[in-house]
């Protein structure tokens, strides 16, 4: 049985762990988990579930069933990854894998937003060191790597990578207010005035 | 940096409070859940022991799981039974409105929001489902959301948000005939590209987009998201306020005034700063049609499949990966190409007006032999409505099969699915590896009126053909 990091919880500064690559552009929610998977009221059996087509056709072969990979916490991806559905189960499947952060050229937006929604930071960087983190972690997949988010960079044992992610993600990760919800409900007198300013919350009647 | 748009001033009247980082908190004037997505939210909500804070402002149905054929409760398939027991649960627990099935209300939740006249002109409307862009269509920001973000909803009716940058998309000139909406969203995701959208709002405007109707304008707005924008929208103009005037929740008598002042204030100015601008013209577009697995690996009726090493490098891997797939190659015509399935329906096209173009396309005339066809309205209104002009009639005799309302084989949750490697032709938004229930099933997205088509000729059918037989094409 694989064993599972706790869930992430609290200030998210730093991801340390080994690292693994999935290689292809626009990879989206669809494949990530497959809408059969959809298919139930709580996300906890969705980790063995991750990829599950893409698995299935390369019969043990794909890189999320190679015993090498099954302790990486670190996912590193191409471009536009996770378009497609706003299934947050896309997410919360490579969470309960295993993953704790990704690295690649772009995401897509609601991906990316459910990602912080959960504690996994999704950092980015040119298509070339990309390219170049890639090869490193293929050549060896034991290495440990950081992901440093206070200093935006990224570790191996001989290479460090600057890293980009947006300033007010970084933030709630350091501050640990990407479970936004009791931040968004203290605002309560806010909320009130905004409601009490839109006419059509009665349907604007007088 | 954007002003003076559409998307500028509904975000401003929305806007609660400055968080931490460069993140806006904004208020949610209309929250759509359905029971896919909000199970889990509910459960952190009691595990918190939190409220709904606004019930009034949250409205539910059920469509992703909905049977189309048999919808006697239990559903046959338990899994499905249990989402929607579950949902109506909550909605009860929360008092939360719930149209399900037999209300007369329940349908795809991006078709009833809109045909009840719950969607409105200047609002934010957020739901656990990226097709609720298709909302823009009434000039609203209209966005999907996961179900954490579901959960924040549910609690404050606000949500966290880094402001969108604004893309106006202007289309000149008309449409041709036997060139759909359809058709103009796929060539427009063609050309920009599926992720040339991420960061911004997407603003459909100039000449073509003005002339069309309101179910036209939702099927525009509903792929931004295929285009990689969250965020789609339409300028409200007298189209958009004719459509609501008939609508059950739209406001009434001196209400219905105020609504019209306050609607009227919010398109983009004239003087308006976007971050972007392209321009398309509309008379260029010929009907269009996918044939790979992104949404932007479009092609017209008339050109041939692209050969990988004219294209941009960027561009060459995903293309050799679509033609494996979908067993395709470069200089194909996608023109003769036998098909196995047709689905009309969806949030994109599952519309009365979706319905009666290809109706027009079938009539007369029969679904060729070894070809499965149904249609699915997109909701119980549009179902009704057909009925009441002899659609489903027409639809039968040609030999489809006429189902009951939901997403239906979209994406495959209920038994609506392709089997092994069937190729459908699909009235839908995603041609995902996968997207419709087989693992290795291939679908080809295109207008309403083109996959009716394909039904009665059993493969890829050039719609003018058959709209004007004598023309050459």
């Amino acid at each position: 049985m694989k064993k599972i990091n706790l869930f992430p919880e609290g200030s998210i500064s730093k991801v340390i762990g080994k690292a693994i690559v999935l290689k292809g552009d626009d990879i989206d929610t669809d494949r990530i988990i497959p809408a059969r998977f959809l298919k139930c009221i709580d996300f906890e059996s969705l980790g063995s579930q991750v990829f599950a087509d893409d698995r299935k056709e390369l019969n043990g072969n794909h890189v999320f069933d190679k015993k090498i990979h099954e302790e990486a916490s670190i996912l590193s991806v191409n471009s536009n990854f996770g378009c497609g559905s706003s299934r947050e189960h896309a997410p919360q499947a490579l969470m309960r894998w295993g993953i704790r952060a990704i690295i690649g050229e772009s995401f897509a937006e609601i991906f990316y937003s459910n990602c912080l929604a959960i504690g996994i930071p999704c950092v980015t960087t040119t298509k070339q060191q990309v390219e170049d983190i890639q090869g490193i972690i293929t050549k060896n997949s034991k290495e440990f790597w950081e992901l440093d988010l206070r200093n935006k960079k990224l570790l191996g044992s001989k290479n460090s990578w600057n890293v980009e992610i947006e300033k007010s993600t970084q933030e709630m990760l350091l501050n640990g207010n990407w479970d936004a919800t009791s931040e968004l409900m203290s605002n309560d007198l806010e909320i009130q005035k905004i409601t009490s300013s839109l006419p059509y919350i009665n349907n604007f009647s007088n | 940096m954007s002003s003076g748009t559409l998307f500028d001033k509904v975000w401003d009247l929305h806007r609660v409070s400055q968080l931490s980082g460069e993140s806006t908190q904004l208020f949610i004037g209309l929250h759509l859940i359905h029971e896919v997505t909000s199970p889990q939210a509910f459960s952190a909500l009691h595990e918190r022991d939190l409220k709904v804070r606004c019930p009034n402002r949250t409205v539910a149905t059920v469509d992703h799981i909905v049977p189309t054929t048999n919808q006697n409760r239990p559903f046959l398939d338990p899994l499905a039974e249990e989402m929607l027991t579950t949902l109506e649960r909550n909605c009860s627990k929360h008092n939360i409105p719930l149209h399900g099935i037999g209300s007369g209300k329940q349908g795809i939740v991006h078709v009833i929001a809109p045909e009840l006249g719950l969607t409105q002109p200047g609002m934010t409307i957020a739901c656990g489902d990226s097709h609720t862009s298709t909302h823009g269509a009434f000039g609203t920001i209209a966005f999907g959301i996961g179900t954490s973000q579901v959960r924040d909803v549910l609690a404050s009716q606000t949500l966290a948000m880094s402001k969108l940058k604004v893309r106006r998309i202007w289309i000149d000139g008309y449409l041709n005939h036997g060139v759909y909406a359809k058709d103009l969203i796929l060539h427009v995701i063609r050309m920009l590209g599926v992720k040339a959208g991420v960061g911004y709002a997407y603003e459909f405007a100039g000449p073509a987009i003005q002339r069309l109707s309101m179910e036209e304008r939702m099927t525009i707005c509903n792929m931004s998201i295929e285009g990689g924008a969250r965020c789609g929208y339409i300028n409200p103009d007298d189209i958009t306020f004719k459509y609501l005037n008939s609508c059950p929740y739209a406001p009434k008598g001196d209400a219905w005034d105020r609504a019209l002042e306050w609607w009227e204030k919010l398109p983009s100015e004239k003087d308006a700063v976007f971050d972007d601008e392209v321009i398309f013209d509309a008379n260029e577009i010929a009907p269009t049609l996918t044939w790979g697995i992104t949404p932007g690996q479009g092609i017209s009726i008339d050109e041939r499949l692209p050969n990988p090493n004219t294209l941009a490098p960027s561009d060459r891997q995903i293309t050799l990966d679509a033609y494996s797939y979908m067993d395709l190659k470069a200089g194909m015509h996608m023109k003769g190409l036998p098909i196995d399935v047709c689905f009309i329906g969806s949030c994109t096209n599952g519309r009365l007006s979706d319905l009666k173009a290809a109706a027009e396309i079938v009539k007369g005339n029969h679904v060729a032999k070894g070809i499965k066809a149904f249609v699915v309205p997109g909701s119980e209104k549009v179902a009704k409505s057909a009925k009441a002009i002899g659609i489903d009639k027409v639809f039968q005799e040609a030999g489809f099969e006429w189902r009951e309302p939901g997403c239906s084989m979209c994406l495959a949750m209920n038994p609506d699915r392709l089997n092994g490697n069937q190729i459908s032709a699909s009235s839908s938004n995603r041609n995902f590896k996968g997207r419709q229930g087989s693992a290795s099933g291939r679908t080809l997205l295109m207008s309403p009126a083109m996959v009716a088509a394909a039904a009665i000729k059993g493969e890829i059918t050039d719609v003018r053909t058959i709209l004007n037989p004598h023309a050459n094409h």
